[in-house]
């Protein structure tokens, strides 16, 4: 042991409360993120109890999962670009243009990210499929088949490029107007600020994007079950069936596997970027000038390009809505509350379970997001760089894989968890705390450390310190963290299909199963309820946030 | 109570990024009163921070030890030392009002809200901030900071009062009054104190002592005014003030040889005569006149302050030297070109001692 290190455990012995907390912090992260892991890569060099390769070799040879992971790379990487592409746009429109209707449009744009992962699925359904309101009712087609590639590709877009949106226009906001008034001052034409000036600039923050998507859209379970169709095979409802349909553990965990590496490359890439990107990233308020290198014109059709899109999305819902009225869509439009009375009469105990597993899950992900930012931020200790990277790395692991880990991991004694409602929570808390993590160790950067240090000597140890100095300051990432992991936990399906029960059911199940024996309406329905019981969450944690931490702006330091 | 300081042999070495080491303080031993107020100046990157830092218990040293009045306290938290911080940046809890700013310690301590009321209102009162006790941080002027993070200091009655730059962040004017304010108030509560500074204006208006530090290690501790006379180094005297220095040979026991004139000094240190020593002379200690003076030399630069006059002078056989006048309105300015004798008056003129 170095003298570094020793004197690390001494500096952490000090502070007992907090020693103890950081070592149950890293054993839970061990046992309920690593160790599903390493459980299902080694059940995929296991075939029947036998070591051997034969589960990769069967991958590499036969066409069917061959074709599941080209289709799904290949998804992956037109999704990233389409998605970037729209997320550009609406970010650039947002942040640099002088327009109308700009807080209406962010609503509209990010709406997706809070909706249930089959909303546009189901809304293409509504309007593309055998009986879709567009193909048949509209244009009468009948031999149109909406499932496949286009119809993943499409439905993924619609779910996707919101996230890049919100990505990309951090970035945009980061990078002020003034270096775009120079070049123009110094004499650039309009379309050389943007292409020698604008775009390089945010090109770091459009990679970014780009792989975030690529991870989501590998990782995506809900569209492609619902589209791809029986001839379009992809990994991740692949893996999923070869389980379920025919009780192949260990041919899931290999394909578990063969889907984790494009994602974790994506995810260290991403990571690597990041890291390269703090250095452009200019600190303090983004600056509210408008841009001057687009002309009027071009302006007008870039928001009306934006304004597509959100009329698009808008379309979706509104469809999503009606359908969760109607009685059978394509024969009988007539209004109708069945599927709300079947949502609230059969389908009551998933509502039920369904929130009692996102109410657990949101603080617990919250705080353990906050204190984790807070340990590989403020304290040094052996491993620090370790437990951060562990903790961060769910978020590029797709959900099948940690279904299929957990239920490798916790199918025994003493860890005998499957079929509780713990395994759900355990699942969701550590899948859906990178975010709290990331945006709480944004934060905390950006705050002058001897604010905690203040509080250090004047007698506060170091959780008094964290509950009440780092919290309160680091409230926008609470918030954000805490969002985050409810409404994941009420729209996850991907890990969740693996871990419910009879016992305990998730609404995101119930929609998937609807949408399988073809009652739209019912999923819809249990839509609609999600995203209702979402936007009230998302109201109800801002207005605790906003009434716990009284500060609203921070002090400014020299 | 407060107490006095003791630090044996405290040395800090960080680890590089590609794996080298880097001495922050190497080996530095004080001895600090009950009741006084030490300043620790130097450069940036002299190491007075991080050895102030160890005091506090936020950087842990790689050997030595540090005591309060006779008790090690290398092994206790920061949270138990006592200390109380001002911090450069303040470091003011921007989601607090400033009563509850102040009030944060005295909580963490558990008394009696009712004394907890009338120390923070009477420490208030003593910072000048009766009537901001609600005001949220963000409404209040740079200075007013200062007030707040200083008034939650000294509201804990420390053992020791730290304070790390605590004016580089205002303007000149105001710097000037806080540290006529902090010297008061510091005489006034009596406690222990340790004040980190690069600026030796600041360094000498405020501090019982100063203690000079370079490279992590200490060069000269002594009080404003022997640091200032009696400079045991050219970094030392050239860090604090303007200093001429003067390559000479000892002539006799008082006094020294300079390009063929003979120059009387206060003190001769013990050397043999004829070797060659460096003199220390103020601009301030060298009088000019037209005919009275051992050295010769010209006026090539005036710059004219008002109370006094810089010139820069050629002295004949010797180079360029700083010289003040003071008065000049009353003494008449010289211009560039004009020929003048030098005269450094004997009590000023130092010799150091390397």
């Amino acid at each position: 042991m170095s003298r570094d290190t020793r004197a690390e455990l001494r500096l952490l012995a000090r502070d007992p409360l907090l020693a103890v907390l950081l070592a149950a912090i890293a054993i839970a992260v061990a046992v309920f993120v690593v160790h599903p892991l390493i459980r299902v890569l080694l059940a995929s060099f296991q075939v029947d109890g036998v070591w051997t390769l034969q589960g990769y070799v069967d991958i590499a040879e036969r066409r069917l999962y061959r074709n599941a992971l080209i289709n799904s790379l290949g998804v992956g990487a037109l999704v990233g670009v389409a998605s970037v592409v729209v997320g550009y746009l609406a970010a650039f429109v947002m942040t640099r243009l002088d327009v109308p209707g700009k807080t209406i449009l962010h609503y509209v744009t990010i709406l997706p990210i809070v909706s249930p992962p089959f909303v546009s699925a189901v809304a293409i359904l509504f309007l593309f499929g055998f009986n879709g309101l567009v193909t048949r009712q509209l244009l009468g087609v009948e031999d149109f088949s909406i499932y496949g590639f286009h119809g993943v590709v499409l439905s993924q877009i619609f779910t996707f490029a919101p996230i890049a949106y919100l990505s990309l226009r951090g970035v945009l906001a980061s990078i002020s107007p003034t270096l775009e008034d120079a070049a123009l001052n110094v004499g650039a034409t309009r379309w050389q600020t943007f292409v020698k000036v604008s775009l390089p600039l945010s090109l770091p923050g459009i990679a970014g994007a780009f792989l975030i998507v690529f991870i989501e859209s590998m990782a995506d379970f809900g569209n492609p079950l619902v589209l791809a169709g029986a001839a379009f095979p992809m990994l991740a409802p692949q893996a999923y069936l070869e389980i379920t349909g025919s009780f192949n553990l260990s041919r899931g965990a290999t394909l578990a596997i063969v889907l984790l590496i494009p994602s974790l490359s994506a995810f260290a890439i991403q990571r690597w970027y990041l890291s390269k990107r703090q250095y452009i990233t200019v600190t303090g308020k983004p600056t509210a000038s408008s841009s001057k290198i687009v002309s009027t014109p071009v302006k007008w059709l870039l928001w009306g390009l934006v304004v597509a899109f959100a009329l698009l999305v808008a379309a979706f819902y509104a469809v999503i809505l009606v359908g969760a009225f109607t009685r059978v869509w394509g024969f009988d439009y007539t209004p109708t509350l069945a599927h709300f009375a079947y949502v609230f009469d059969v389908g009551l105990q998933s509502v039920k379970d369904t929130l009692i597993v996102a109410v657990l899950t949101t603080p617990i992900s919250g705080l353990l997001g906050m204190l984790i930012a807070f340990l590989v931020v403020r304290r040094s200790f052996p491993g620090r760089a370790t437990l951060e990277f562990a903790a961060i790395l769910p978020f590029a692991v797709p959900g099948t894989v940690v279904g299929i880990g957990y239920i490798l991991a916790f199918n025994d004694r003493p860890l005998l968890l499957t079929g509780t409602l713990a395994i759900l929570v355990l699942a969701f808390v550590f899948r859906y705390v990178p975010v709290g993590i990331q945006s709480g160790i944004a934060v905390l950067r950006q705050i002058d450390p001897s604010i905690e240090e203040a509080a250090h000597n004047l007698g506060a140890d170091g959780l008094t310190t964290f509950r009440k100095v780092t919290l309160p300051l680091i409230a926008p990432a609470f918030f954000s963290g805490l969002v985050y992991a409810f409404v994941r936990a009420m729209t996850a399906i991907s890990a969740a299909i693996f871990l419910v029960s009879a016992n305990w059911n998730l609404m995101t199940v119930q929609i998937l199963n609807q949408v399988g024996s073809g009652r739209l309406g019912v999923s819809a329905a249990y839509s609609v309820v999600v995203i209702v019981v979402v936007l009230i969450a998302i109201g109800l944690i801002g207005a605790f946030v906003d009434r716990w931490s009284r500060h609203t702006t921070m002090v400014r330091h020299p | 109570m407060t107490d006095s300081i003791t630090i044996t042999g405290l040395s800090k070495i960080f680890a590089g990024p590609d794996g080298g080491t880097m001495a922050a303080v190497k080996e530095v031993s004080l001895e600090i009163g009950a009741g006084r107020l030490v300043t620790l100046l130097g450069p940036s990157g002299c190491g007075k921070t991080t050895l102030l830092r160890m005091i506090a218990g936020f950087e842990e040293p790689t050997s030595g030890d540090i005591l309060f009045g006779g008790r090690r306290m290398n092994d206790v938290p920061p949270n138990r030392r006592d200390t109380a911080m001002v911090f450069q940046s303040y470091a003011i809890f921007p989601h607090l009002d400033v009563f509850e700013n102040v009030a944060f310690g005295l909580r963490l301590r558990r008394l009696a809200a009712s004394e907890i009321e009338g120390r923070v209102e009477r420490v208030l009162e003593q910072t000048g901030l009766t009537g901001y006790a609600r005001r949220s941080p963000n409404q209040l002027s740079g200075g007013q900071q200062q007030r707040v993070a200083l008034a939650r200091s000294i509201v804990m009655e420390p053992r020791v009062l730290l304070f790390d730059e605590p004016l580089s962040n205002l303007d000149a004017k105001l710097r000037e009054q806080m540290r006529v304010e902090i010297r008061e108030l510091q005489q006034r509560v009596g406690i222990t104190s340790i004040y980190v500074t690069h600026d030796q204006v600041e360094a000498m208006s405020i501090s019982d002592e100063i203690v000079v530090m370079k490279a992590g290690a200490v060069e000269q501790r002594g009080t404003p005014h022997a640091i200032y006379a009696r400079p045991v180094n050219r970094f030392v005297a050239d860090f604090i003030g303007k200093a001429n220095f003067v390559d000479a040979t000892v002539r006799d026991a008082s006094s020294v040889e300079v390009a063929g004139a003979r120059i009387a000094v206060a003190a001769m240190p013990a050397r043999p005569v004829g070797s060659a020593v460096t003199l220390v002379v103020r601009p301030e200690a060298v009088h000019l006149s037209r005919d009275f003076g051992a050295l010769v030399g010209t006026i090539r630069r005036v710059v004219f302050l008002g109370n006094l006059a810089e010139y820069l002078v050629s002295v004949d056989g010797i180079g360029d030297w700083l010289v003040d006048s003071p008065n000049p309105a009353e003494t008449g300015l010289l211009a560039v070109g004009d020929v003048v004798r030098l005269a450094p008056s004997p009590p000023s003129v130092h010799v150091l001692p390397g």
